[in-house]
């Protein structure tokens, strides 16, 4: 494969190209099947090959992640793309056998759609992937992130050469601009106007600084990216740097993260040993290089000013704006903070020009969008979608819908500092501004469905805890109104809730909106507020019914034994640690609700469902 | 690493001053490098930091206790965490606990003398159908009984005397 | 200059000013907490919150700088409903004890809650329940409970001072104004200026030697200059039924503004004390037996324990109507005045007046100066002596004493 003139854009040895018609078998290395033992699937199929001499032939790829990660360890072979899931290491040995050496695909391993009678053979036949548009993703799954090759291979560094060799750096500014490229942390600002806004400031150093301190529970995109492409990463940060003017660069990681600071590593030492970072890239005079700083456990530190004090060495706390980083960040230059996504967007966005990224999406929010889709949704995992997708197709489409066959009841984005949304926004295509108008927001891409099971107060108060524990403690409204509207939520869930305490929690959100200092405080409310517009029944529910519909919160609930279904067996007694269950032999057993902790192990461990959970109403 | 009553061993932190000699805002991962070395962060160590740098110790106690990463405490080299959800509360944790308190003298938070367990109290690890459960150094243990308990802390930790 | 509106005021300012500097010199108020003049800009209370036009959200006026064509409005009903929360939830973690407060009626915190109209917020929620005055200090008075965590103590240390004794540990609701490691203050480096004790603006950090003795509206402030050394810091005596209860910073001070030091601050307790010399003090062989007896008589001697380096005196006749046994002395209690020169110990000290004083010193002056000429001298100058006193000093010197050798305490 040849690119261009330059000689750090070709191979060292051709071979090395991943593209080739070469056989291969890719195993998923990302955090979620590293913990599946996939490393060990890896080894097995190496061993099984060099059994059949077939090593030589058949290259074992690791690669990041696939998405799915609830399906773990994920082994595809290419090129036909057959999707294994749930592989063992036991299973190598098979799947060379039958498949590299017989040519049949081993059907045990294939995946099973709970819709579909078929086992699913082919990658993109897969309904998780059907309505997917990987572009940030397209390289997780494919290539080995750990060689920096198979990311040249895939048209890698060619747009920081052509950015530092044919353009101008407010050309790449216009053409970012262009594309209507919107922050992917979550805030929707237009990165190519933040990048000139940050070359605009005349003094220098400067600093681009990436912000991977993703901390919403349950979240894990740009975790994955960085685990699967790091160089798109790096490669976006390179070309921002020369945009703006910045010769040093920052990637914050969180520390809960090991194997994404490992790959990053990896990627940075390959790409200095190749010159992409350095002096003088691609001699064209401009050198840069950067640096990994690990975060040390602190939800706040995603707030770009907190962010950039704690890569001071500082404590964490955000400062109110202005100064803006573009005009006075680190150590008090102009520096410029851009999520994972927003970075890793701009190599393709300069290669294939910025119309081309805009015809993805919706006009206002062009590209796609990386969201965690997990919860009560029968496929969960990392998915990649375009702009104007509705949440419809994500849940039901992407995500197979909810399983056990029960009821949708919201979907949850922006993770603690968003929002959820009911069923009647099913249909509200996805993006920045329409969310925000739903009373969501886009956030960086949790996605958590909720289904009938799911007590929303119980959900708010759990987002508002997390709010609250990770709050800095700078700003009287956050150190102060989260306590406050938490100790309201819980006595809610407890049953000690009041009507005014309703319209209490609004007082007190609209007080943490308003006064906060950063984003933390002002959007902490909002998964409370969400719930409270569109479930407003369920708190209701919880006050004057002293009931949780949703048969949750134990402070609300009874369990009860059905003497007609009960068969007198003994088992729940016997597990009943609170001595709560009394009853002879083959007679219907009680429960006493005073001794009763409401552990639920009864509901459990009978076998005839004669035990049920009962609240009020 | 030394046993619990040792005195504190500064010279590891030879290597790591070196490491970040010169750059700036190193104050960070200079501790996470401290407590990678000491499993936690003794007082002696917060104090060599600030002198080293340069910078006030209350300067270096703000940011250390502002992370949830590090801790100021002394940890074991092995930690049981032990779920006190409700479910294994009910289940037995607290009878788990008078175990540990006898055999071990350890109650939650603590770490006993010789400085390799800690046993710490957590709320739902979500393992609740196996209540009651714990984590010792990462591997989930269920279904936990007293005797069952012991023995694997007495197999898999070299405790000086379990009584 | 720049012009902008501020309530509908057209005002020109300075460039560079903050929106709270350019109201404050407009005579427009803005309430602030962790702001303060002399300190460095926080942003962390939130009182100071303005509408500005265009503005996603509210800004607080002492970080953002004012610009060309801004329109501020101070009073906006998000500013001012921001503010009265802030004020609440400030109160939710604070005691209801303004009654028995040393700092009621001189708190910014009350005088606040006052203006705004914040109601006493009743909850049954977490408060913090510090320990009070935990750090032995022996100056400095510590109460957690009633701290707003605004950080204008830790500025102050730092930026003033540079001490770096004060920081907060921990975050969130547990967030807690430490020194040090979570040390006493006088192990974490603490030189007890009190600088801190003068930013709180509420009852936080306190003079410990002024508990209890009396509160803003009972005391009269005495402005003085300080009397340890010639910096000449300005402080306000405060003055309660003629006694001084405790010194207080002075912001206009031209010298200090708000700084002093441990004595300037704290060491005022001599003034009241019995131990201080209101009179010179001769020695007995240079005055006359007239005098000496005379004195001796009304009880007014001190022997000068050389041991102890301190003098054991008698009080003035009226605190010391009945002659008090000497101790140091005991089997010379009472001199008998016929063996002055034999029984009375050789360092006995007679009280008299100034004039009696200064002649013994002048008589000496003369005597040693015709006896063993200028270069018997040597002249130590005091700090604490204005310039124009020095001038003297130098000159009484060199043409009075006829010596050079003269130096001054400071190079000690």
């Amino acid at each position: 494969m040849s690119v261009h003139a330059s000689p750090s854009l070709t191979f060292e040895s051709p071979e090395q190209g991943p593209d080739s018609q070469r056989r291969c078998v890719a195993v998923c290395m990302g955090t979620g099947c590293s913990s599946s033992e996939s490393a060990l699937v890896r080894e097995r199929l190496r061993e099984a090959l060099v059994e059949q001499g077939l090593d030589a032939e058949v290259e074992v790829r690791r690669t990041g992640c696939f998405g799915f990660c609830e399906q773990g360890p994920i082994t595809v072979v290419y090129p036909e793309e057959v999707f294994y899931t749930r592989v063992k290491p036991r299973d190598a040995q098979k799947i060379v056998e039958e498949h590299i050496v017989g040519g049949r695909p081993v059907e045990k391993l294939l995946y099973k759609d709970p819709l579909r009678e078929q086992p699913v053979q082919k990658w993109h036949e897969i309904g998780f992937y059907g309505k997917q548009k990987r572009i940030l993703l397209g390289n997780c799954g494919v290539i080995d992130p750990e060689n920096i090759d198979h990311y040249i291979a895939k048209a890698g560094y060619q747009a920081l050469e052509k950015c530092l060799t044919q353009l101008e750096p407010t050309d790449v500014i216009e053409e970012v601009t262009k594309s209507g490229l919107r922050g992917r942390g979550g805030g929707g600002f237009p990165t190519g106007v933040k990048w000139g806004l940050a070359r605009k400031t005349p003094r220098w150093p400067k600093y681009v600084i990436c912000n991977a301190d993703e901390g919403d529970p349950g979240a894990f995109m740009d975790r994955s990216l960085l685990e699967g492409d790091p160089h798109s990463v790096i490669e976006g940060m390179i070309i921002a740097a020369y945009a703006i003017g910045a010769e040093y660069g920052y990637i914050y990681v969180r520390a809960e993260y090991p194997l994404a600071v490992r790959r990053l590593r990896i990627a940075l030492e390959q790409a200095r040993e190749r010159g992409f970072l350095g002096e003088n890239i691609f001699n064209s005079g401009f050198s840069f290089d950067l640096q990994i700083k690990e975060g040390a456990g602190a939800f706040v530190c995603g707030e770009e000013t907190a962010l950039m004090n704690s890569i001071m060495g500082e404590r964490g706390q955000p400062w109110p704006r202005p100064p803006y980083p573009a005009v006075s960040g680190l150590w008090d230059q102009p520096s410029n903070v851009n999520n994972v996504k927003s970075y890793a967007y701009a190599p393709a966005i300069i290669r294939n020009g910025a119309d081309w990224f805009k015809q993805i999406g919706t006009p206002k929010s062009p590209g796609t969008a990386v969201f965690a889709l997990t919860g009560m949704v029968n496929r969960t995992g990392l998915i990649e979608v375009p702009m104007g997708i509705t949440l419809r197709e994500i849940i039901f489409d992407i995500g197979g819908g909810i399983p056990h066959g029960k009821q949708f009841k919201a979907v949850q984005t922006g993770g603690p500092l968003g929002g959820c949304l009911p069923e009647e926004y099913l249909d509200v295509p996805i993006d920045f501004d329409s969310l925000q108008a739903a009373g969501s927001v886009m956030g960086s891409g949790g996605m958590v469905i909720a289904d009938e099971s799911t007590c929303m107060v119980e959900f708010a108060r759990f987002f508002l805890k997390f709010a609250c524990e990770e709050s800095c403690g700078k700003c009287p409204p956050c150190r102060i109104g989260s306590l406050r509207m938490l100790e309201i939520l819980t006595r809610i869930t407890e049953g000690e809730g009041r009507l005014e305490d309703l319209d209490e929690l609004k007082r007190l959100s609209k007080g943490l909106q308003r006064g906060s200092l950063c984003g933390l405080g002002q959007l902490a409310p909002s998964p409370v507020l969400s719930v409270l517009r569109h479930f407003e029944d369920e708190f209701r529910a919880h006050i004057v019914d002293k009931a949780c519909p949703a048969r949750k919160c134990k402070a609300l609930i009874t369990y009860e034994v059905v003497a007609e279904l009960c068969t007198g067996c003994m088992v729940c007694g016997r597990n009943c640690a609170a001595n709560a269950i009394t009853g002879e032999k083959l007679q219907p057993h009680v429960i006493d609700p005073e001794l009763c902790e409401r552990c639920g192990l009864c509901y459990e461990v009978c076998n005839f469902d004669a035990i049920v959970i009962k609240s009020p109403r | 690493m030394g046993t619990h009553n040792d005195a504190v061993d500064l010279s590891l932190m030879d290597d790591v001053f070196r490491e970040y000699e010169g750059q700036r805002g190193a104050l960070i991962p200079i501790l996470q490098k401290a407590q990678e070395k000491y499993g936690w962060l003794p007082p002696e160590v917060l104090n060599l930091i600030a002198k080293k740098l340069g910078i006030p110790v209350s300067k270096v106690f703000g940011v250390a206790t502002f992370y949830a990463q590090f801790y100021l405490e002394r940890r074991g080299r092995h930690i049981l965490r032990l779920c006190d959800g409700t479910a294994c509360h009910v289940r037995g944790t607290p009878i788990l606990l008078t175990a540990l308190e006898e055999h071990y003298q350890l109650e939650p938070g603590e770490t006993t003398e010789d400085g390799e367990l800690t046993v710490e109290l957590v709320y739902c690890l979500g393992s609740c159908a196996l209540a009651p459960v714990a984590v010792l150094d990462g591997e989930v243990l269920g279904r936990l009984r007293q005797n069952m308990l012991l023995r694997t802390l007495k197999k898999r930790i070299d405790l000086a005397k379990p009584a | 200059m720049i012009n902008l509106t501020i309530n509908g005021e057209s005002i020109t300012a300075p460039e560079g000013a903050t929106i709270l500097e350019v109201a404050r010199m407009a005579g427009i108020e803005i309430p602030t907490l962790c702001h303060h003049p002399d300190l460095s800009n926080v942003g962390a209370c939130r009182m100071c919150v303005v509408s500005v036009q265009g503005a996603r959200a509210l800004q607080t006026a002492c970080t953002t700088p004012a610009a060309d064509g801004m329109v501020v409005d101070t009073m906006s009903e998000d500013a001012v409903e921001t503010r009265k929360f802030v004020l609440e939830m400030l109160l939710t973690d604070h005691p209801n004890e303004c009654m028995t407060c040393e700092v009621n009626g001189d708190c910014e915190l009350q005088d606040l809650v006052y203006d705004y109209g914040v109601k006493w917020p009743e909850h049954n929620g977490q408060r913090h329940q510090w320990e009070i005055n935990p750090d032995p200090n022996p100056f400095i008075f510590i109460d957690r409970n009633k701290c707003i965590l605004c950080s204008r103590c830790i500025r102050a240390c730092n930026e003033i001072q540079n001490r770096d004794v004060w920081n907060f540990a921990y975050r969130g609701f547990q967030t807690k104004l430490v020194a040090g490691a979570d040390q006493f203050m006088l192990d974490a480096g603490c030189e007890s200026c009190g600088q801190c004790v003068a930013y709180c603006p509420v009852g936080a950090l306190y003079d410990k030697m002024s508990i209890g003795l009396g509160r803003v509206n009972q005391i009269t402030k005495v402005r003085t200059t300080c009397s340890y050394c010639g910096v000449g810091c300005n402080f306000d005596l405060n003055v309660r039924d003629g006694r001084i209860i405790r010194v207080t910073s002075a912001a206009d001070a031209p010298v200090n503004g708000m700084a002093l030091c441990v004595k300037g601050r704290y060491g005022y307790d001599y003034v009241h004390h019995p131990d201080r010399l209101t009179r010179p003090l001769v020695r007995a062989k240079w005055l006359g037996r007239e005098a000496v007896e005379e004195r001796i008589a009304a009880g007014e001697w001190a022997i000068f324990d050389e041991a102890k380096q301190r003098l054991t005196h008698r009080r003035p006749p009226n605190d010391a109507q009945t002659p008090i046994p000497n101790t140091q002395y005991p089997n010379t209690q009472y001199p008998n005045t016929q063996d002055l020169n034999t029984q009375l110990p050789p360092d006995t000290f007679i009280a008299t007046d100034w004039d009696t004083a200064l002649d013994v010193v002048a008589n000496k002056f003369a005597e040693t100066k015709k006896k063993f000429g200028g270069d018997a001298f040597a002249l130590l100058a005091s700090a604490k002596c204005t310039n124009e006193e020095n001038f003297i000093f130098n000159k009484f010197t060199r043409q009075m004493l006829a010596t050079h050798s003269i130096d001054h305490c400071a190079r000690l």
